[in-house]
């Protein structure tokens, strides 16, 4: 590895190129990538206030005020959406979390390495698979005339269900498809946090006779509780942000389904590509983003209120 | 570990084993469901629907997905993006995290908090959308369905982390020698983090290998769409296979089939390399979730 770089060529420019320089040079292009598609975005968010129009563009269009606000806060849509984003994250949150625990620590009393590395194996297989793929795995369950289910209600004498005019069922059919897919994904962090449990605690716990319940209940739980409310509060801090690629690839244009799935992000993709309204929909675009960003602050505060530090989880 | 040797705890375990064989089942099962169904015939498939073993076994719906070039050709999009948006993005993101590990790097907190503000605040679809179409001119090429991903915080904090585990020592006595911190991170850090790459690296291909978002929005001409995209217009309109077949080979087009058929060869590669990969999976989310 020793190979002495004896000259010191790059004093040309009067800026040492091997010294720190290099540095920012290599940083460059990561630091340039977020300056496009992250700021640049950012300021375009004068969009809302403006009607836009293609040719135009950005900085040509003319301003119209509130005006693009005025028509999502005074239509029905904006408390549809906003109360969908909310209960299906809240839902695929609070089931998410204690499924994947719940799943996580039965896991860890599975005493055969080999059998624990299995099973893991094929719980977080469904993590790896597209949306797409999963829209298409639950069409051959949900399928009127040809779904799994349907097949088997109709083998027991039952009349057919469809699934695709049914809005009610689908918070819970989407709640079983989060867990189906990502289940997998918690069950690896917190499987990852028990290991990382002293095992002095439950030897001790052990000699004074508290039994394997007990254990979890005092010791395992009690320790895996910083990983929890981390992966809670980033959660809660992204609650106004649905999940466009589940929630189209499983839903679509399907308009029957829209009064319990549409969320903000399906709201926003549809008002632009259909209606095409650039201005009302970034309206809504920056209510999402004002939304989301109160929402890591609070999250964040929440966090360094029940933290020892004096640090959020955040910053 | 501790030994239980109650009547009850054994009676849990055997529950266990049983509740984590059936959970197993239903992680697997839609998938047997769809690979059962791709060598099933297509009369049956549209008289009796999806089944788990196919009772006229037929590779018609394979020889259909192989011949169509369509299809063949979504196949090749993907791959190319898959391969080209790993490497670049695994190159920009490892460029950028170098640096911020270095002492000597006075604005690393600033180019950190730089970041972070990305993470807590977005313009939204629409300026994003106008920006890629109307001033980057990026839309129905393949590049757009790479860059707008090149740099994941969550992976760049990740490699960050990474980084930071290799012994300080060895890059300062290679400093000392005189070696720039290009040479540095090409010839010491990239060699050393082998691990560490091929983790983000799996987290970006994967990324690549299943997004349609980028080319939903991007990608009108048929030439470029993607795999997932290709599926996703197969799942909501039947007769777009028919539409691409010439009809006249066929009694009656596999549409069922094919739709089966691609979405098994979509998700082939990662079923194939997926027990190999799983464990750097693992290793990244845990380093992750430690590290927030």
């Amino acid at each position: 590895m020793r190979q002495p770089v004896s000259k010191k060529s790059n004093g040309k420019a009067g800026f040492r190129f091997s010294g720190t320089g290099v540095l920012y040079a290599m940083a460059l292009p990561g630091i340039l990538f977020f300056f496009i598609f992250s700021y640049l975005p950012m300021f375009g968010v004068v969009i809302a206030f403006k009607d836009y129009n293609f040719a135009d563009g950005i900085f040509g269009s003319p301003w119209t005020g509130f005006n693009n606000f005025e028509f999502f806060f005074t239509s029905p849509d904006l408390f549809r959406v906003t109360y969908n984003t909310l209960f299906l994250n809240a839902l695929f949150i609070g089931c998410g979390t204690f499924v994947a625990v719940l799943t996580a620590i039965l896991l860890s009393e599975i005493r055969s390495r080999i059998g624990a590395r299995i099973f893991q194996t094929f719980i977080f297989f469904p993590y790896f698979i597209s949306w797409i793929v999963v829209s298409l795995f639950l069409g051959t369950f949900l399928a009127t005339e040809k779904g799994i289910i349907n097949q088997l209600l109709v083998e027991f004498g039952l009349s057919r269900v469809e699934f695709m005019n049914r809005p009610g069922l689908w918070p819970a059919i989407l709640v079983l498809v989060y867990l189906w897919k990502t289940t997998g994904y918690g069950v690896v962090i917190y499987l990852a946090a028990i290991a990382g449990i002293n095992p002095e605690y439950y030897e001790a716990a052990r000699i004074d006779g508290a039994n394997r319940l007990q254990q979890i209940m005092r010791i395992l739980l009690p320790q895996l509780r910083p990983t929890i409310l981390v992966l809670l509060i980033l959660a809660v801090g992204r609650i106004f942000y649905g999940d466009f690629g589940m929630i189209y690839a499983l839903v679509g244009d399907n308009g029957q389904l829209y009064p319990t799935t549409d969320v903000i992000d399906t709201y926003v993709f549809r008002s632009m590509r259909t209606l095409g309204d650039m201005g009302m929909t970034s309206a809504v675009g920056l209510y999402q983003s004002l939304m989301g960003l109160l929402m890591v602050v609070a999250a964040n505060w929440l966090s360094k209120k029940l933290s020892d530090e004096n640090k959020g989880v955040l910053y | 570990m501790i030994e239980h040797k109650t009547a009850g705890y054994r009676l849990f375990q055997a529950f266990n084993y049983l509740f984590f064989v059936l959970l197993g089942l239903i992680c697997l099962i839609p998938f047997l469901i769809v690979l059962g169904s791709s060598f099933e015939s297509e009369s049956v498939l549209r008289e009796r629907g999806f089944s788990l073993v196919p009772s006229h076994f037929t590779l018609l719906s394979y020889r259909t997905v192989f011949e169509l070039n369509t299809i063949t050709q979504s196949f090749l999009v993907s791959a190319a993006v898959t391969v080209i948006g790993t490497f670049a993005a695994l190159l920009v993101t490892g460029l950028l995290a170098y640096p911020l590990t270095q002492k000597e790097m006075k604005l690393r907190g600033l180019i950190l908090g730089y970041v972070l503000v990305t993470m807590l605040f977005s313009g939204g679809l629409v300026p994003w959308y106008i920006l890629i179409t109307k001033y980057l001119h990026l839309q129905d090429t393949l590049w757009v369905m790479i860059v707008p991903y090149l740099v994941n915080p969550f992976n760049l904090f990740v490699l960050k982390s990474f980084f930071e585990t290799l012994p300080k020592e060895i890059i300062e006595s290679a400093r000392i020698d005189g070696a720039g911190h290009l040479r540095i991170f090409l010839g010491i850090v990239v060699p050393l983090s082998t691990p560490g790459l091929a983790t983000i690296g799996l987290f970006y291909a994967l990324t690549y290998w299943n997004d349609w978002w980028l080319s939903l929005n991007f990608i009108q001409s048929d030439r470029l769409m993607p795999v997932q995209l290709l599926l996703k217009k197969m799942i909501s309109n039947l007769t777009f296979i028919s539409s691409q077949v010439d009809t006249s080979h066929f009694i009656q087009v596999p549409s069922n089939g094919v739709q089966m058929a691609t979405t098994i060869v979509s998700i082939g590669p990662i079923f194939l390399v997926y027990p190999y990969i799983q464990k750097y999976f693992v290793k990244g989310l845990t380093i992750g979730s430690v590290k927030g």
